[in-house]
């Protein structure tokens, strides 16, 4: 198989525990280049955890997370940096650096590993605050920011490296519709002009639909369906007629295990 | 007791914490070439935490001369022995209240704020967007932080020495009528600058370190929550006053 052909993210046999919480349990997943691809699942099933690991910010207990021919869970710190240069993550709530303005914040990766003209450094970073609305807001701290604003800044910053691959970590939260059909059409756009592989993780069905590929449903600690987003919304098996349909009834608990209701609320005369 | 304190895991903790924090140290050691890079960012803490403590540091200094002046004065003038109210008042702030007080005053005004400051760069992830950034936290935020306490410190404690004499100054001879010359006089000629003012020197680099080290490390391992970085702040106080004082001791009796 050429290197083309090869997905550019292959997890295989993920096993991860927090605590006493399987959160992964042998997960395989593959991730084609140039595609936009859609994790999904129920809260607290590891899909932000996933993301980690595919950065290497957490090492497995066990398996294998192939970035790019690199098995990141083995590399040393040089070589995580230098695969992370080439890769965008927007983190859930933005991360914005809270000492510089929005200008800063998106410059600050060209500034720390290329040595630019300060005029193109100008240029790229008006260009990508452009794309996400905020070349307006370029002088402005994050803490005069809106989350829906923040979350766009990070964005540029995320892609003004231009990265192989971008993480998207619930990007479409806080943004009202103008602004969630643009960053819908951005991502689209980088992904079709620059052939960048994307991976998102989000709960908006309707949103996932427009952008995505591929979508894969994460629960129970492995990859429990996975289809183009249409055809997974219609899929007849429990897990995503549960999830996409919205019922607390199926395979995926509503409520945290705990113990009898009755008895907690002393109907049982237990309580004191 | 004893027994109870290793059963808890309170002996452990404490010396895991201390046995981490020297690890820590290494490593901001080893990042201090790669903050070089960056050293705009240790300027802009030299001023944050060395320019920004003057206050504090020059009110203090001024108030402990004067109150070491009047105390002084007293217990001097019964064995007659006033004249040498400059030379005393001199040797105490070079050799002990310079360095050791101002590294208290910058444990709790300078200190705090690099614990609190990184403390919330880690709850906001702020140092993971760095890390994916393929940024060095250590390099970019600790070890400028860290070379600005090593460095602001001897500074700060020459100053509040300067104005503590001034103060010794302003009580001894212009209130209570020591001679000017003597105060000066005797002063110049019993101070040593090797032994009593360079002395006091290393000492105030030693408490910059340690205390600078101790507010990186608290908020660089402060649990990402609110309740975390006010523990890691409080943290800073106690361990550096503690250290500070423990380490002042350890000094002395090496210098004397």
């Amino acid at each position: 198989m050429s290197r083309s052909a090869e997905p550019l993210v292959r997890v295989r046999g993920l096993s991860t525990r927090l605590g006493d919480k399987v959160i992964f349990d042998g997960l395989d997943l593959d991730i084609p280049r140039g595609s936009i691809t859609a994790v999904m699942g129920p809260s607290g099933t590891g899909k932000t955890t996933l993301l980690k690991h595919i950065t290497g910010q957490m090492r497995p207990d066990a398996g294998e997370v192939w970035v790019d021919g690199s098995n990141v869970p083995t590399l040393g710190r040089d070589a995580l940096f230098a695969l992370r240069e080439r890769i965008g993550y927007l983190f859930q709530n933005s991360a914005l650096l809270t000492d510089f303005d929005v200008f800063e914040n998106v410059a600050f990766p060209l500034r720390q590993h290329a040595r630019l003209p300060e005029e193109l450094v100008r240029n790229i970073v008006l260009t990508k605050l452009q794309a996400v609305g905020l070349r307006g807001a370029a002088r402005l701290m994050p803490s005069e920011l809106s989350g829906g604003m923040a979350r766009r800044v990070a964005l540029a910053r995320a892609i003004v490296f231009d990265p192989m691959l971008i993480l998207y970590d619930e990007p479409f939260v806080g943004l009202d519709p103008i602004a969630l059909n643009q960053v819908l059409k951005l991502i689209r756009t980088l992904n079709q002009t620059l052939g960048i592989t994307s991976i998102l993780v989000a709960h908006e069905l309707s949103a996932v639909r427009r952008v995505a590929d591929r979508v894969h449903l994460l629960a129970n600690g492995k990859i429990v369906a996975a289809g183009a987003p249409d055809e997974l919304a219609r899929g007849e098996s429990d897990w995503t007629k549960q999830f996409f349909g919205g019922e607390a009834d199926g395979p995926v608990p509503f409520h945290y295990p705990a113990g009898d209701y009755a008895h907690d609320l002393g109907f049982d005369g237990s309580a004191a | 007791m004893n027994a109870r304190f290793l059963r808890d895991g309170y002996v452990t903790d404490a010396l895991a914490q201390i046995g981490a924090a020297g690890l820590f140290f290494f490593t901001i050691l080893g990042a201090v070439p790669k903050s070089l890079r960056h050293f705009r960012e240790t300027v802009r803490q030299i001023w944050f935490v060395g320019a920004m403590s003057l206050v504090i540091i020059m009110t203090c200094g001024l108030f402990v001369g004067m109150v070491l002046a009047l105390q002084l004065y007293h217990t001097l003038s019964i064995f007659g022995g006033t004249a040498a109210l400059g030379t005393v008042v001199a040797l105490s702030l070079f050799r002990e209240l310079g360095p050791v007080v101002t590294a208290l005053l910058f444990a709790g005004r300078a200190g705090t704020s690099i614990t609190a400051e990184i403390g919330l760069m880690r709850a906001t992830d702020q140092l993971a967007a760095m890390e994916m950034m393929a940024v060095d936290p250590v390099a970019y935020v600790v070890a400028p932080r860290f070379l600005a306490g090593v460095i602001a410190m001897p500074i700060l404690a020459c100053v509040f020495n300067a104005l503590g004499i001034f103060g010794g100054h302003l009580v001894g001879v212009t209130w209570l009528g020591v001679d000017n010359g003597t105060f000066w006089g005797n002063m110049t000629a019993n101070v040593e600058v090797w032994a009593d003012v360079i002395n006091g020197v290393w000492k105030s680099l030693a408490f910059g370190a340690v205390v600078t080290l101790i507010a990186v490390f608290q908020g660089y391992t402060t649990p990402p929550t609110s309740e975390g970085v006010a523990y890691a702040t409080t943290r800073t106080v106690v361990f550096s006053s503690i250290v500070v004082l423990a380490l002042d001791f350890v000094l002395t009796a090496f210098l004397m």
